[in-house]
């Protein structure tokens, strides 16, 4: 800890820190543009400039750069010194003179860094009276809108984009006043988490496309602290809902999970929310046509349904409540795991190594700490988008290394990036094809999926004699440098996940088990994806041997004559053939859910549930954090959280008090729920800002009487502006917003430091105890190879398309590919197959698009199965292809993006 | 590993001839790394192309493997990288502060005049382009310009007749 003195009054302050973080970290006001909290400082736009003083004599002081300038011990500084204030204000006042002064039409307005800041500095009348310097914007894609007059040129589009996401296709151009921020030509922007330049960007030069067109400022949207449903990482946002509907998400912070940021899919991914296509009736299905059920038919139903011969198959994609109250009604025995036979494999084998003290499931952050990492078998980009961001800063460990032997403080971004040019912390990926990691990897190794899973066996074993053994002869001098690298880190970090079975999985925690015998380590961080929002808390309530195989087969042999389908297509867990004949036999199907699916067509019964944003949750994600999800707006039609068509709680904190003490594994559930007493002086948090308009007014069309507001019975919320204000605990803050700084960079005002926890926060609970060592998983036996024109199969995974909700949302559909097939060049030439061409696949005949890629392994092909009804779960190993005469599908693979696509030749 | 040059590009790459190639294997044997010969790379094929067009930009960023975006910060940051095509010969006429001093906005008149052209623009037969320059270091022989290699100095209206009929006829 170091002292130093701002304006006469000491402060201690961390001296590894710059000025400026620590006088935010202060709670002090200091204005700038180019330094964000997790990027540092490069010291471009000179708006935090401060008045350093030599010692308590000198009275004159020079003027430095905050951000650029070490919180070293005794340091005197002053921020309301005449001259910093007025350099300040004249910084200002340059940058400002281009600036458009469009706000009342820009999407930015209301929660403008550069808004703030300008009010801040000073700047509050235009002497520049010339003409202005205007741009051409460019089309950017689907997700975001340019509007490049507005720019202040502070570089941090780029800083983020391309230093920090590793993109390249945005850059700054040309130079002096007319510096340009933008793609070469215009086009969609490529990098899967572009839409964070809308918070980036301190003003309104890249913006919101969808929200523009619906929009609403961000006083006017009614918000409350969400959970992301698009995968297993449970990133935090704040969806914002205006006249009934969802209008945009934006990040929340979460110190342990995102940050400061999200992917596209959780940020444009949720519109379905708001589809038609949504159920919102009670149906029951009479010769073919749907028909409303009234309220004692529903009752009926349920009572049907509760009888002896109802079992009940569970939904990953659903909350804890939700698949808890459907075991509490069917009964453990007969309560089912609602993802595919294979996933259930993998899911049993992360489970077990759940609790296994060996191991230790590393949260987003801490994956940022890794200093070696390798990937096995697992496209993280496409699974789990956010992680791949994290690993992306943990190979700039090496530089931050290389930092501090040069005695260079590691917020000098610029300074530590030339410094370390080329050189990253090692990162392997053994993966069937390239990847979008593949340009921060020192090394990497495409195989197809047999061969990497005794290629990890084999690492394993080369760092642990005790592990068991395998050879890849090929690739012996590539495992014995990943497990040197790995056997030399402080914090090796191996990632893997369900996407391909269980093998990779379980060679993954042999590399970590062998990892943490070697060495003295603690627990080894091994960090196991999984697919959607809540795999693992499903997971964690059907028993092992229900799988949905055996649900399926006890309804074809009539062993249960009733089912209740949570939140689930079934036809995307199993193959068509397995689900339609249990359905068909079924007796009953009641099938619960937010839109119309195939397996919705085949209810009987179909009750309308919630959508994410329409009630409060919680979900378990990839480590085993519990998180809490709040209801964000009301749904205005008849649908209901699953758990309360099913069960006669009354409240969801009853759900879930009884899932903590009844559900194994979930007793620390509870800690999730806002602690303490929530009603101060008998007043709720309410989810609308103090400045909400037009209450009033806002449904004046239909009835000029003000109804009263919507009551939350629920939780400790209210459909109100008035109330304790959420500022007061940022725990149950969704939009953080302080005097004088209105955009979402106001949140280093509710952090206990910048980049640190939030005061009173809550950064969600972890379930899993643990309590086991176990063993080394054996090394599968050999497996049969393809034979004739067979090819391995590998499952790949899209990050606009793979998950089905999100793939429902129009911004995200303008994206996406079909499914396609993806093969080397000379697998395609041996099947006189084209780019692009429609080809079938075996066993199930689907057509798919061939896309020819160089970075496959040959005899692999890679199965996207996209949003068409193809089910993974129709193949076992190996696929084959053939030619089809069917016309090339709609969408086709031009939103494809990869580096190895083969160009046609010219 | 190699940097993610992505396909989705509507423009396509013109391939480098081989005495571009030849020249931009050189200058990779003079720096440690491919992003840095970006600059050198540009020049070559201006050189050789008179002009750096989006075909050629792409050209060398394929040829560099590097990320295009990153070239195009590159060329559009040196005002004499042109990204438009030019004439034969490029007239850098200084218009700073000693040239100004000097009267050379009568003989920027004069050019004006005598080419038809403005700042930025090419004469019709594709002769000349005209740009200004802040300052070409000869500030005691003002006014200066440059066309082409050659440096003229001590500007005076005859001088640029002289200047821009042997230019012709050079050509001829």
């Amino acid at each position: 800890m170091a002292k130093i003195v701002i304006d006469g009054v000491e402060y201690e302050v961390n001296p590894d820190n710059n000025l400026l973080q620590e006088c935010l970290s202060q709670g002090l006001d200091l204005p700038y543009f180019c330094w964000h909290p997790s990027m540092g400082s490069v010291g471009a736009c000179r708006q935090c400039a401060v008045t350093q003083y030599r010692d308590e004599d000198d009275k004159e002081g020079m003027l430095v750069m905050a951000c650029m300038t070490p919180a070293t011990d005794g340091a005197i500084i002053s921020l309301e010194d005449k001259q910093a204030k007025s350099f300040r204000s004249d910084v200002i006042e340059s940058l400002m003179i281009s600036h458009p002064h469009d706000c009342p039409v820009c999407e930015e307005g209301g929660e403008c860094h550069l808004q703030d800041m300008t009010q801040m500095s000073g700047h509050n009348y235009r002497r520049y009276d010339k003409k202005k310097r205007t741009h051409r914007n460019q089309y950017l894609g689907p997700f975001i809108n340019h509007e490049m007059n507005r720019c202040i040129t502070c570089y941090r589009c780029v800083r983020y984009y391309d230093d920090y996401a590793g993109g390249t296709d945005l850059s700054a151009q040309a130079s002096h006043h007319h510096v340009y921020f933008g793609r070469h030509e215009e086009g969609v922007l490529e990098s899967e988490f572009s839409g964070n330049l809308v918070e980036v960007c301190p003003t309104g030069v890249f913006t919101d496309k969808a929200f523009s067109g619906q929009y609403s400022r961000k006083w006017d949207l009614q918000t409350a602290p969400s959970v992301c449903v698009g995968c297993s990482v449970g990133c935090n946002t704040a969806p914002g809902e205006r006249y009934g509907t969802l209008r945009r998400i934006v990040n929340r912070y979460n110190s342990e999970v995102n940050g400061y940021f999200l992917c596209d899919r959780g940020r444009f991914g949720f519109d379905y929310v708001n589809s038609r296509k949504r159920l919102l009736e009670p149906v029951k299905r009479v010769d073919n046509t749907g028909e409303l059920l009234a309220d004692d038919e529903i009752k009926a139903v349920i009572k049907e349904f509760s009888r002896e011969g109802t079992i009940g198959i569970g939904s990953p994609r659903a909350s804890n409540e939700s698949n808890f109250a459907l075991k509490t009604m069917v009964g453990d025995e007969n309560f089912f795991a609602g993802y595919s036979d294979s996933e259930h494999e993998s899911m049993a084998a992360i489970l077990t190594l759940a609790s296994d003290k060996t191991f230790h499931s590393p949260s987003v952050r801490e994956i940022e700490e890794a200093d070696a990492v390798l990937i096995l078998g697992e496209d993280v980009t496409n699974v789990a988008p956010r992680i791949a961001l994290a690993l992306r800063q943990s190979v700039r460990n090496k530089a931050m290394d290389l930092a501090s032997e040069s005695r260079i403080p590691q917020w000098q971004d610029a300074a530590v990036r030339e410094l370390a040019q080329h050189e990253r912390s090692p990162l392997s990926i053994l993966s069937p094809a390239v990847s979008r990691l593949d340009d921060i990897a020192a090394d990497r190794v495409i195989e197809s999926l047999p061969a990497l899973v005794a290629m990890g066996h084999q690492i394993a074993n080369k760092i642990s004699g005790s592990a068991p053994a395998a050879t890849s002869a090929e690739h012996d001098a590539a495992a014995e440098k990943i497990a040197a690298q790995l056997k030399g880190a402080k914090r090796p970090l191996i990632v893997a996940g369900s996407s391909n079975g269980s093998d990779l999985v379980k060679a993954a925690a042999n590399i970590a088990r062998a990892l943490h015998e070697d060495g003295e380590k603690a627990a080894i961080d091994l960090c196991l994806l999984v697919p959607e929002v809540n795999s693992i808390g499903m997971g964690l309530m059907a028993a092992e041997e229900n799988s949905l195989g055996v649900a399926l087969d006890k309804l074809s042999s009539s062993a249960a004559k009733r089912v209740i389908v949570l939140e689930n297509d079934l036809y995307r867990r199993a193959s068509k053939s397995q689900v339609d004949s249990a359905l068909d036999k079924a007796e009953k199907v009641l099938v619960l859910d937010q839109v119309t699916t195939t397996t919705t067509a085949k209810a009987d019964v179909v009750l309308p549930v919630t959508a994410f944003s329409e009630h409060e949750a919680t979900y378990i994600n990839y480590e085993g954090r519990a998180q809490l999800s709040f209801q964000v707006h009301q749904c205005q039609k008849m649908a209901q959280p699953a758990w309360r068509w099913i069960s006669d709680a009354a409240h969801i904190d009853d759900v879930i008090e009884r899932c903590c003490s009844e559900a194994p594994g979930f007793a620390k559930l509870r800690d999730v729920l806002p602690g303490g007493n929530p009603f101060i002086a008998g007043m709720k948090v309410p989810r609308q800002s103090h400045r909400y308009s037009g209450r009033t007014a806002m449904i004046a069309n239909v009835n000029v009487h003000e109804p009263k507001q919507m009551e939350d019975k629920e939780s400790i919320m209210s459909f109100s502006m008035e109330g304790i204000s959420a500022q007061k605990d940022p725990s149950i803050m969704a939009s953080p917003w302080a005097p004088k700084w209105t955009s979402n960079q106001s949140i280093s005002k509710f952090q206990d430091e910048v980049n640190g926890e939030l005061k009173q926060g809550h950064v969600g609970s972890l379930l899993f105890e643990k309590t086991d060592s176990g063993a080394y998983f054996d090394v599968p036996a050999a497996t049969v190879q393809p034979s004739g024109k067979q090819l391995h199969l590998a499952l790949s995974y899209q990050i606009f398309g793979s998950d089905e909700l999100s793939a429902r949302a129009e911004p995200i559909r303008e994206r996406m590919t079909d499914a396609y097939v993806g093969i080397c060049p000379e697998d395609a030439e041996r099947r006189g197959l084209a780019q692009g061409d429609v080809a079938t696949i075996t066993p199930t005949g689907a057509p798919v698009v061939v896309c020819i890629r160089t970075g496959v392994k040959p005899g692999t092909a890679l199965l996207y199965c996209g949003d068409a009804n193809i089910s993974p779960a129709e193949f076992t190993g190996f696929l084959e292809i053939e030619k089809s005469a069917a016309r090339a599908t709609s969408r086709g693979i031009a939103n494809l993006i990869v580096s190895d696509f083969q160009e046609e030749e010219i | 590993m190699s940097q993610q040059v992505i396909a989705s590009t509507a423009t396509k790459a013109r391939k480098l001839s081989a005495e571009e190639i030849a020249e931009i294997e050189h200058e990779m044997t003079l720096y440690p790394d491919k992003k840095a010969v970006g600059l050198e790379a540009l020049k070559i094929v201006q050189k050789n192309q008179g002009w750096v067009s989006d075909e050629s930009l792409f050209g060398i960023a394929e040829y560099l493997d590097i990320p295009v975006a990153d070239l195009e910060g590159v060329a559009t940051f040196f005002n004499l990288v042109y990204r438009e095509p030019v004439g034969k010969n490029v007239i850098l006429f200084c218009d700073s502060v000693s040239c100004w001093i000097m009267g050379c906005e009568s003989i920027k008149g004069h050019i004006k005049q005598q080419l038809d052209i403005d700042y930025g623009q090419t004469s019709e037969d594709g002769d000349f382009t005209l740009i200004p320059v802040p300052c070409l270091g000869d500030c005691d022989r003002a006014p200066v310009m440059m066309v082409g290699p050659d440096m003229h100095r001590n500007l005076t209206p005859e001088k640029i007749d002289s200047i821009i009929s042997d230019y012709k006829n050079k050509q001829d």
